[in-house]
């Protein structure tokens, strides 16, 4: 999958030859996003040893125009998960509609008063029960497992009826043990997961950066808080530099258990210490000294 | 001369048999329309904007009630000879102008335990008195008072069913209305559906009214809520399209009869003890008008003594409370529609309990004098 949203799910033009739309004749199946329009572009993700960031930034392209500035592309779900978003905006606002009845759906099911009651008595609790109050509300809703699977059935369902969702997403949170959960989902419903993840152009130029740090699961079991982050607004800066559909203001969450658990969401994030200083030095294509 | 007998004896018979045959081919034809009827509006999607004939889903209750009171239609005959006989089907007008199945259905409510709402300053108090059927039933099982969206909820009396199936209405309501307007429903909105939804059950025979008065208490929010599904911030500069300084929300209580009748109401109640109740709910201040309009938290502790209370005609039995509430965005649900929490609802009781002795030691006083 490259950077241009435009030829996901398409034959690769290199290597199949221009895309025949003939094939087609007339009896076109419906299909409502047939190419995007006002897209995103990279999500980021990276595991730690006590839960997840992500990370996008906050802008919607119009082709190569930058037209929207303020666009959140990574949306909470509960204290268990956030979905970010990368591909079309508006099948991603759809997308937010439909994961915002399903946890109203989420919450018929299960009573308030469960998530109100007080803890039960220290000597009944057995020791894998949740002990704080976040953990236990943690424990009554859909994890970040939940929410990619079902996530997942929805792109593949739509891109089985040739009317696909043309996003690429990424699920981070916990899973129903309380470990760290991070898995893709794209409009072709494609799923895998990783330690590190990136769609679009940061699967060409962050995840590079990403796997340096994080090669294994080993080694995220291993990594802080502080560095993930520190780890993603790095990979965030090179993005910036490198891709033209790219912008200095972003996103960043961080769902986490222990101490500070659940979501932490700075969604107005600014770039700093880029590097620019090297450009005065450079004159000219070849020949050119001044 | 025998056969002659025989074959008037025969004719007598078979005009006998007429009779009972035509009804019993009426009866064909009608629970087939009726099949017909109930397919027709299964099939139907879902009405969208106005539930006009919001008819969807039919229960098969419905059905079968309309099969087993269809052999009865040879009763109808004597409905013209001495005006009795109008209460034997839905839909049919009284010669006084009464539809007497609605009134029933009312009857069943008044055998239900008692429910009661009130519309504080800051929020809405729902409560109901569960009798306690067995001793096998499980504490705090059970919950009765439902949610509709986040910060609608519906409590009724009556019979349990009926309850469940207008909150799973109101359900699809409320999700209908976000789909088109991409924010949550307003209460007066749901409750004006619901009624709509009620009244549908009060023009046909081929179903019956709801057995139950339902109570919807909402806190619609006062702030300036985004759009569902809202990326971005809007215009940085100007209003943006909404109107400013106006105020919005606020707390909502209604009241939704079998007939399909709503009102808005400063406290509602509804069952066996609503009499109590409302003499009680009578008692306090509540309103907009008035300064010291009681508080949330004292709302609570009222809904508590007033269920305590109407459950006094009935003492003999076991019963339990059930107690939700909703605030507005600052208050202690955050907008939402909640079980009331267990610390708070034990001391409502406490005081409850406490309230209904006292008034006991009274009399017994002005007894003793």
């Amino acid at each position: 999958m490259n950077h241009f949203p435009q030829s996901w799910g398409r034959p690769r033009d290199d290597v199949y030859g221009a895309y025949d739309h003939s094939h087609f004749g007339h009896g076109q199946p419906i299909s409502h996003t047939q190419s995007p329009i006002v897209t995103g572009t990279s999500v980021l993700g990276i595991k730690y040893k006590d839960g997840v960031v992500l990370a996008a930034d906050n802008l919607a392209s119009y082709g190569s125009l930058a037209r929207f500035t303020d666009v959140k592309r990574l949306r909470k779900f509960n204290v268990n998960a956030v979905v970010g978003f990368g591909g079309d905006v508006s099948d991603m606002q759809y997308l937010d509609r439909l994961l915002q009845s399903l946890r109203i759906e989420q919450e018929y099911q299960q009573p308030s008063s469960t998530l109100t009651s007080p803890p039960p008595p220290a000597s009944e609790a057995p020791s894998a029960a949740p002990t704080t109050e976040a953990e236990r509300q943690a424990k009554s809703q859909l994890s970040a497992k939940n929410l990619h699977t079902y996530l997942s059935k929805v792109m593949y369902k739509r891109r089985s009826d040739f009317n696909p969702l043309w996003n690429a997403l990424l699920v981070g949170g916990l899973d129903d043990s309380g470990a760290p959960f991070l898995a893709a989902a794209d409009l072709l419903g494609t799923t895998f997961s990783a330690p590190t993840l990136a769609t679009g152009f940061g699967a060409h130029l962050a995840q590079p950066i990403l796997r340096r740090h994080v090669p294994d699961e080993a080694a995220s079991k291993e990594l802080t808080r502080d560095k993930a982050v520190e780890i993603i607004r790095e990979c965030m800066k090179v993005l910036f530099y490198r891709d033209a559909r790219s912008m200095d203001n972003y996103s960043i969450a961080v769902i986490g258990r222990g101490e500070k658990e659940g979501v932490t969401l700075m969604e107005n994030e600014k770039l700093e210490n880029q590097s620019w200083a090297f450009a005065e030095g450079i004159k000219g294509y070849g020949t050119q000294v001044v | 001369m025998l056969s002659e007998i025989a074959e008037a004896g025969l004719a007598a018979a078979k005009l006998q048999l007429r009779e009972p045959q035509s009804e019993l081919k009426r009866c064909k034809r009608a629970s087939c329309t009726a099949y017909n009827f109930i397919d027709i509006i299964q099939l139907r999607p879902p009405t969208i904007a106005f539930p006009t004939l919001s008819f969807v889903s039919v229960t098969p209750v419905a059905a079968s009630h309309l099969l087993l009171s269809r052999p009865s239609t040879s009763h109808t005959r004597t409905r013209s000879s001495n005006g009795t006989g109008y209460d034997l089907s839905n839909s049919i007008f009284s010669p006084d102008g009464r539809n007497f199945q609605v009134e029933y259905a009312v009857k069943a409510v008044e055998n239900g335990g008692t429910s009661v709402g009130i519309r504080c300053k800051d929020g809405v108090v729902l409560a109901l008195e569960k009798l306690v059927t067995s001793k096998l039933l499980k504490k705090d099982a059970n919950k009765r008072i439902m949610t509709v969206d986040q910060n609608i909820g519906i409590v009724s009396s009556g019979l349990q069913p009926d309850g469940k199936h207008l909150v799973s209405r109101a359900r699809d309501e409320a999700s209908q209305w976000r789909s088109i307007y991409k924010a949550p429903i307003p209460t007066s909105s749901l409750a004006n559906r619901l009624g709509q939804y009620v009244q549908m059950h009060t023009v046909t025979n081929a179903v019956r009214p709801f057995g139950i008065s339902a109570i919807i208490g909402g806190f619609d929010s006062e702030l300036d809520l985004p759009v569902d599904g809202q990326v971005g911030s809007g215009p940085a500069s100007g209003s943006g399209g909404r109107t400013q300084g106006a105020k919005q929300g606020g707390p909502y209580l209604y009241m939704l009869e079998p007939s399909g009748l709503y009102w808005g109401y400063y406290g509602a109640a509804a069952g066996k003890g609503r009499q109590a109740a409302k003499a009680e709910l009578e008692k306090l201040k509540l309103g907009a008008g008035e300064d010291d309009w009681i508080s949330l938290e004292e709302g609570v502790k009222e809904a508590a003594r007033i269920i305590y209370v109407a459950h006094e005609d009935s003492k003999d039995k076991e019963f339990e409370l059930e107690m939700t509430w909703v605030s507005n965005a600052t208050g202690p649900t955050k907008g939402r529609h909640e079980h009331v929490p267990k610390d708070l609802l034990e001391e409502a009781e406490r005081l409850a309990q406490k309230a209904l002795d006292g008034d006991d030691d009274e009399e017994e006083e002005k007894m003793q004098e």
